[in-house]
């Protein structure tokens, strides 16, 4: 377990601790107050250089991490890599040698293959590397942002505010994940966040859709996915990972939609209190109906937003490995 | 070609084991007793407190040659092979182009013979280990190839590998199989598990293998072709072996070391090193295998040595390729797996005596261009032998391989059991551990 990011690779959730986690979200707090400032820029990481390398097509992602590295005045080399590595006859070890020449102090790694984040981290033990989604592994900042979205949302609705709170708004917390948690690595990195954090968790998924080992995790796989909708606190939808060939572990898209998408009718049963996440991009229609999607109770452009401060807080703590002096 | 005399090792049987003093002259063994005297310029090699028997066949190794040779050469291989205590080869047909034909069988043979060890070759089953029409079995066997295998992958289509079987049967040679529904299988590249899940990588279910395993076991009992089972990897494969057996089908099997010691948790790390078909499996897989090792059940161990160069075992683990090295640690990984006290003559069957019945490495046949292995050590035999010292204990490092590639997944690991002397061809080509 590790208790701080702090001048630590960000590669997984898994080996997280609470107090790790609650480290993250507490900077992240600090930084929202600079996103609402109208120069919107700390010195924090000035002289810095991070690499944003993303080797699979990503737009919220990297432009998060970019503007998020950017607020901390670091510099930015931003390459993307549209093919695999293999395709582009350079093997993933060359490529970061070749960034690293340039003299750099993290890397942000999108890439397809599980695992591409910890393998860099071996090629460059000087350098920070922070994980921006591998293969179906994990997309920790991802986890963590929807994290500090629960807490702010309920934070808000107590008049408090989260960085008092530390993990108790999260105790015995109800969240619900639904749809391709097989193929998601956004799942697999929000079950780490909130089952680390307190919280309960629970699944619904087509079986096909389930990993073959869940029995392993710290969830519990629903029967009655109406039910389980009236149960939660908190609803996480995932995108069916068509580009995956998700299309084939269910019958079809529609029949996908009828059993397991947030439809209207389903929607109703959410009680009044209950918040619907999604991570992005929607499938509108597919696993969320569009209307459901723009209902209050969706919070899923909160999450985008949230997605500044999460990542500044990441790369300050990792880079700088110190939280204090944020000015 | 020096007179060769080991003094005083443990001469292991395949019975019965006696220490005594084996002398070597002009490729044969000449003498087996107490107190040998050693002629005039005879090297004397101390073998006391060792095991002395039947240099080791390895009936799975991949030497890449022709098409790879930036991984492993057929010289490198061999060289591998010896200071491993191997005396034979069997090249596997993977290669590019793929060993479908008399011509390819040839130049293997060739570049093999100039090596200090037997490289024996097994053709394709398949022309182009395509998996579609059958390559020219009998003239191949005309060249002298008893064994038969598409291995990298299996042969997937029941109607042709039914057919290989009926095909191969009266021609006197056996097939190999590597059992893997690759359509089961998914394409994945680790043990569909406990840990396959979590990792994000898409797992290679146990039952892959099984299902293929059982497949085949089916097709022996109807055509009666006799089939070696590669690189068996679960439990249940195991039982299913079992019970072939006791219907007294004509079947064989191996194991690899890599598969008796290392199981699916080594992904956690994501490091393509352990990356390997059929793949690292669960605990208990590996308990079963190592328990079935001490019982006596297993046919033979072969290394399914895979070279690979070491920029392809640097892609993301989803893009590498499998396999891994195998032929340097794999007496050493047996006699450790044999338990606290390792009976040799088990050891040599496993090593040695077994794998050469299955490739049928003996010199019955005038076609056939290499010496008997596996045999007894007695007076007339070929000298193909190795010495082995069971109380040795070293260190396993990659720059100390021999191999062109380093993807070992042993860096580091203390090894007990070290092959000290390898003679093959009657000559000695390790001495001390060391290449000569």
């Amino acid at each position: 377990m590790i208790d701080s990011i702090r001048a630590q690779n960000l590669l997984t959730l898994n080996d997280l601790s609470r107090e790790a986690i609650v480290e993250v979200l507490d900077t992240a707090e600090s930084f929202v107050e600079v996103n609402r400032r109208s120069i919107k820029k700390v010195p924090a990481l000035k002289g810095r250089v991070v690499a944003s390398l993303f080797f699979e097509e990503s737009t919220r992602t990297r432009l998060s991490f970019e503007t998020a590295a950017k607020r901390l005045s670091a510099d930015v080399l931003s390459l993307a890599v549209a093919s695999s590595s293999v395709k582009k006859g350079e093997s993933l070890r060359d490529t970061i040698a070749t960034i690293d020449a340039l003299g750099i102090d993290a890397v942000v790694l999108r890439h397809q293959s599980s695992g591409a984040a910890l393998q860099v981290s071996r090629y460059v033990p000087h350098v920070r590397v922070i994980n921006a989604g591998d293969g179906q592994h994990q997309h920790p900042t991802q986890g963590l942002l929807d994290a500090f979205t629960v807490r702010q949302v309920l934070a808000t609705r107590e008049g408090s505010n989260g960085l008092e709170s530390g993990a108790e708004l999260f105790s015995g917390l109800r969240v619900l994940i639904v749809g391709d948690i097989r193929h998601s690595r956004v799942a697999r990195s929000d079950i780490a966040a909130y089952s680390s954090l307190g919280c309960e968790v629970r699944v619904a998924a087509p079986g096909t859709l389930l990993p073959e080992d869940v029995e392993n995790w710290p969830v519990q796989v629903v029967d009655n996915y109406e039910e389980a909708l009236e149960w939660a606190d908190v609803v996480g939808l995932l995108r069916l990972q068509r580009e995956r060939g998700s299309g084939s572990f269910v019958p079809s898209l529609g029949e996908f939609t009828r059993t397991f998408g947030l439809t209207l009718a389903r929607a109703r049963r959410l009680r009044p209190q209950t918040i619907v996440m999604h991570p992005g991009p929607m499938n509108r229609g597919v696993e969320i109906d569009s209307r459901v999607a723009d209902l209050p109770c969706a919070v899923i452009e909160r999450q985008v937003a949230n997605g500044v401060p999460v990542r500044m807080a990441v790369l300050y703590l990792t880079v700088a490995g110190s939280s204090e002096g944020v000015s | 070609m020096t007179t060769l005399l080991l003094r005083a090792g443990l001469v292991v049987g395949p019975s019965t084991s006696q220490v005594a003093d084996v002398l070597v002259d002009k490729g044969r063994i000449t003498a087996v007793g107490t107190d040998v005297v050693a002629p005039a310029g005879c090297h004397v090699i101390d073998a006391s407190d060792c095991w002395v028997g039947p240099g080791f066949v390895d009936l799975h190794t991949h030497l890449r040659e022709p098409g790879h040779e930036q991984a492993e050469t057929i010289e490198s291989g061999a060289h591998a092979g010896a200071v491993g205590g191997y005396t034979a080869l069997m090249a596997m047909a993977n290669t590019e182009p793929a060993l479908d034909n008399v011509a390819l069988v040839s130049y293997v043979l060739d570049r093999g013979a100039r090596t200090p060890l037997d490289i024996a070759v097994a053709g394709a089953i398949t022309q182009g280990r395509r998996g579609e029409s059958l390559a020219p079995l009998a003239e191949m066997a005309a060249l002298g190839v008893r064994l038969f295998s598409d291995d990298g992958t299996g042969v997937q289509d029941p109607a042709l590998m039914r057919r290989a079987l009926t095909y191969a049967r009266p021609l006197g040679v056996r097939l190999a199989q590597h059992c893997e529904d690759e359509r089961l299988a998914a394409g994945g590249s680790m043990n569909e598990g406990a840990v396959s899940g979590r990792l994000g990588l898409v797992g290679r279910p146990a039952l892959a293998e099984e299902l293929m395993v059982q497949r085949d076991i089916e097709l022996v009992a109807l055509t009666g072709g006799p089939l070696h089972f590669m690189h068996l990897s679960t439990a249940r494969s195991l039982e299913l072996l079992r019970r072939a057996h006791e219907r007294g089908l004509p079947v064989s099997f191996e194991v690899a070391p890599h598969h008796f010691t290392l199981d699916e948790t080594c992904c956690e790390q994501f490091d393509p090193i352990f990356k390997v078909h059929p793949p690292l499996r669960s605990r208990a897989d590996v308990d079963a295998l190592r328990e079935a090792l001490r019982s006596g059940f297993v046919d033979a161990v072969a290394t399914d040595h895979a070279p690979h160069a070491p920029e392809l075992k640097d892609l993301p683990f989803d893009e590498a390729p499998a396999g891994m090295l195998g032929l340097e640690y794999a007496a050493s990984l047996t006699f450790e797996a044999l338990g606290d006290a390792p009976d040799p003559q088990r050891f040599f069957s496993l090593m040695s005596r077994e794998p050469a019945r299955i490739a049928q490495l003996r010199r019955d046949d005038a076609r056939v261009r290499h010496g008997a292995h596996g045999g007894a050590v007695v007076e007339g035999e070929d000298a193909n032998l190795v010495v082995f010292d069971p109380k040795a204990t070293w260190i396993a490092r990659n720059e100390d391989l021999h191999s062109y590639a380093i993807n070992s997944p042993y860096d580091g690991r203390a090894l007990t059991g070290r092959v000290r002397t390898t003679i093959a061809k009657g000559v000695l080509v390790v001495n001390d551990g060391a290449l000569v």
